[in-house]
């Protein structure tokens, strides 16, 4: 369970309060307008912001005293998800140790999750040497050789085609079966495909998860804005 | 309010490099106000030592954007083969040795030089480089292109657009455009020619001289070096760094410009003509530049290779000074590009307002009473370069250091890197390019620095400027044109070295 627990978040003028909690191993959707506050309320999970006030809670752990690295959550950015200057194995194993020093068993295990997301054979390869389809399948290798239980998701595939986003979002929704994904998303293709609830982000509010299909089936108003 | 919790970048080494930097400048000043005579005031040469460091740093500031004006603007409108050359050579009086150019400039203007054989030729009387209009020539030698870069980046930043429809309405270029152009750029760049004027030494010392033509800087060195009178040496100094602060502070509330932009290749389309005059101004701009140079390259290529031995270990010497200067002064740099935030800012840009002279005259005044300064010549010379150059190389590397934080601080954080991994993993290795610029830029600094080291130095502890002076001193002209072309070449060479060495390992 990811529990908010009447978290408020204050950037200048800008307030952001949240009290919802997500269930273990859902998929949830974050929608609406940019500048609602989506990015903001992943940074809080991640630890790039502390609330104000109210407490994050991942199964009963408290994040707020937390560092980012010692919370159980991975997070995918918008860009620069890789280092342009270290090899893709190095990239991808960052997500088990930060330090860059790989025993050979880790080695191993990275290798064996780059062949499991089709990356086999290019742990040597700079990103700059793979398609955009293939360096965000590495920057979700990296998620993945981890095992930290909340996994955020910033747009990181908004520069992809359809048809390749389509194919990573199914790649995220079977691979990290199991963890509580929380997405960030401008597109409702993407929500529908993959999103078990959605959050609306509206008007300094962040409203409970609804199941994907009831609330596509009947959007609340601030959907139906948003949506056109 | 929400604020970020946890950062990446460490912040205790830039705090010990502006501690170190404050104590070099702040501090040796406090070494010479303690010592400055007051009671003794100030006598007439002092003031018009003040009056003509003043003045002279005011018309050459003067004199280096009205010339500008015109060659920007010949540039900015003018395609032509060998455009980005000339803009590149615009760019080489920065990373010049002052000695050098003073050279090429007395062999051109010069008792003996072309334009006074001219002159003969013609019946002309012979004019002399040296004096008030001397020292203001080289100083726009210097200067001059500077300028021309910062306002050419004024004229490109203009949208071409706005050209076009000056055009097609048929509207006044100069008033709709360009003026209010000059109008930000140019108050910022005189006053930075001003202050880079105010404490100009090397060339008071070449070309002026006597009591009509001293700065406060060489009025100090005099005391200092020839009067051995500490407390006249250390009065100046507090006036010298007044002078320079006061010029500094305004410098910095007038915008700073930044002359390293990209960007400068293009030329924009302009219907206004004036192509006959673009021409021969860019002709002489490039003559005025190129003749001075071109007669060390023509006279001392075939000293260079007679030269004393003396002259190579003076060689030798101030490339082990530049390249420890350049390291350290790098390292500091690093270190406050990861610190940022006002304190490094302060730091980083104290040693503008500061001069050679006045850490000089305080570190003298601090190491006199314990050991003979000359022991120390090269080391203190070592690090009041690096210090001097630090804000170059901070701006170097300020900017490219922002957005490796930008780009992956979170990343990292996220990911639980240490600090030490941050640094050597994911820092050093992306800022090759801005370090291998950065530490050229002050190791060429060093290399050709005729300051703190005129102070300080004995017999057998010359640098390559030095020795040059000296042979300039000694009317032995062409044993100073090989030095010259061997101080240049090594100048230049450092710098290409550093900078290739930065960007052939860049990989992205």
């Amino acid at each position: 369970m990811l529990i908010f627990d009447d978290v408020v978040l204050k950037q200048g003028d800008f307030s952001l309060s949240v009290a919802l909690s997500i269930k273990q191993g859902a998929v949830t959707a974050l929608m609406g307008q940019s500048g609602a506050g989506k990015s903001t309320l992943l940074a809080a999970i991640a630890g790039f912001l502390s609330p104000d006030q109210g407490q994050i809670s991942v199964d009963g752990v408290k994040l707020n005293q937390l560092s980012p690295a010692k919370r159980p959550v991975s997070m995918l950015f918008q860009d620069n998800n890789l280092f342009p200057h270290l090899s893709v194995l190095q990239n991808v194993g960052l997500g088990l140790r930060g330090d860059l020093r790989l025993s050979a068993i880790e080695a191993q295990h990275v290798s064996d999750v780059l062949t499991d997301v089709g990356l086999g054979g290019m742990g040597d390869r700079k990103p700059a040497a793979l398609s955009g389809g293939q360096q965000s399948r590495a920057a979700l290798a990296r998620v993945l050789v981890g095992s930290r239980s909340v996994v955020l998701l910033d747009e990181p595939f908004a520069a992809l085609g359809p048809a390749l986003k389509a194919e990573m979002l199914d790649l995220v929704k079977t691979r990290l079966a199991g963890r509580t994904i929380v997405m960030v998303s401008h597109d409702p293709a993407d929500a529908h495909r993959i999103a078990d609830t959605v959050c609306i982000v509206a008007d300094g509010c962040v409203s409970a998860p609804v199941e994907t299909k009831e609330l596509f089936a009947n959007p609340p108003e601030a959907l139906s804005d948003y949506l056109g | 309010m929400a604020h970020s919790t946890f950062a990446i970048n460490p912040r205790w080494p830039g705090g010990i490099v502006a501690g170190l930097v404050l104590a070099l400048t702040l501090g040796t000043l406090c070494a010479v106000a303690i010592r400055a005579e007051f009671q003794t005031g100030f006598g007439a040469a002092d003031w018009a030592a003040v009056r003509f460091t003043v003045s002279q740093a005011f018309v050459s500031a003067l004199f280096s954007c009205l010339l500008a004006i015109p060659v920007a603007r010949a540039l900015a409108r003018r395609q032509f083969r060998g455009r980005s050359a000339l803009i590149t050579l615009l760019g080489a009086p920065f990373l010049l040795p002052v000695i050098v150019a003073v050279l090429g400039l007395v062999m051109v203007f010069g008792r003996n030089g072309l334009l006074n054989d001219a002159f003969g030729l013609v019946g002309l009387p012979e004019i002399s480089i040296y004096g008030f209009h001397g020292v203001v020539l080289a100083h726009v030698f210097f200067n001059m292109p500077l300028v021309t870069r910062l306002v050419l980046q004024g004229w490109l930043s203009v949208p071409s657009e706005r050209f076009r429809l000056a055009a097609s309405l048929n509207a006044p270029v100069g008033r709709l455009i360009e003026w209010p152009m000059l109008r930000t750029v140019l108050p910022s760049a005189f006053l930075v020619v001003f202050l880079i004027c105010l404490t100009s030494f090397a060339v008071a010392l070449t070309l002026g001289g006597g009591p009509k033509a001293t700065t406060v800087e060489l009025a100090i060195y005099q005391s200092l070096r020839f009067d051995f009178d500490l407390g006249r040496a250390a009065l100046l100094a507090l006036v010298q760094f007044v002078i320079c602060a006061s010029a500094a502070i305004v410098a910095w509330k007038v915008t700073s410009p930044d002359g390293s932009g990209a960007g400068l290749d293009r030329a924009v389309q302009r219907w206004d003509g004036g192509a006959k005059r673009d021409v021969l101004v860019i002709f002489l701009a490039a003559t005025f530049l190129a003749l001075p140079l071109g007669m060390i390259i023509l006279r001392g290529a075939t000293e260079v290779l007679s030269l004393p031995t003396d002259i190579w270990k003076a060689a030798l010497r101030s490339a082990i000074v530049a390249v420890f200067s350049s390291a350290l002064s790098t390292v500091m740099a690093l270190a406050l590009a990861l610190r940022a935030g006002r304190l490094a800012a302060v730091s980083g840009g104290l040693p503008l307002a500061a001069s050679s002279l006045v850490i000089g005259t305080g570190l003298f005044l601090l190491v006199y009473p314990f050991v003979n300064p000359a022991k120390l010549a090269l080391p203190i010379t070592m690090l009041v370069n690096a210090v001097l150059a630090l804000p170059f190389v901070l701006r170097a590397m300020a900017p490219a250091v922002a957005k490796i934080e930008t780009d992956f601080g979170r990343l990292a954080i996220s990911l639980g890197m240490s600090q030490q991994t941050w640094i050597w993993g994911v820092v050093l290795p992306r800022l090759k390019g801005p370090i291998g610029f950065g530490a050229g830029l002050a190791a060429a600094l060093s290399m050709g620095d005729l300051g703190v080291i005129a102070l300080f130095a004995g017999d057998g502890q010359e640098t390559l400027p030095l020795a040059m002076y000296r042979l300039m001193g000694a009317y032995k002209m062409d044993a100073a044109a090989g030095t010259a072309l061997l101080l240049l070449t090594i100048s230049l060479g450092v710098f290409w070295v550093c900078d290739r060495g930065g960007r052939t390992v860049a990989d992205f």
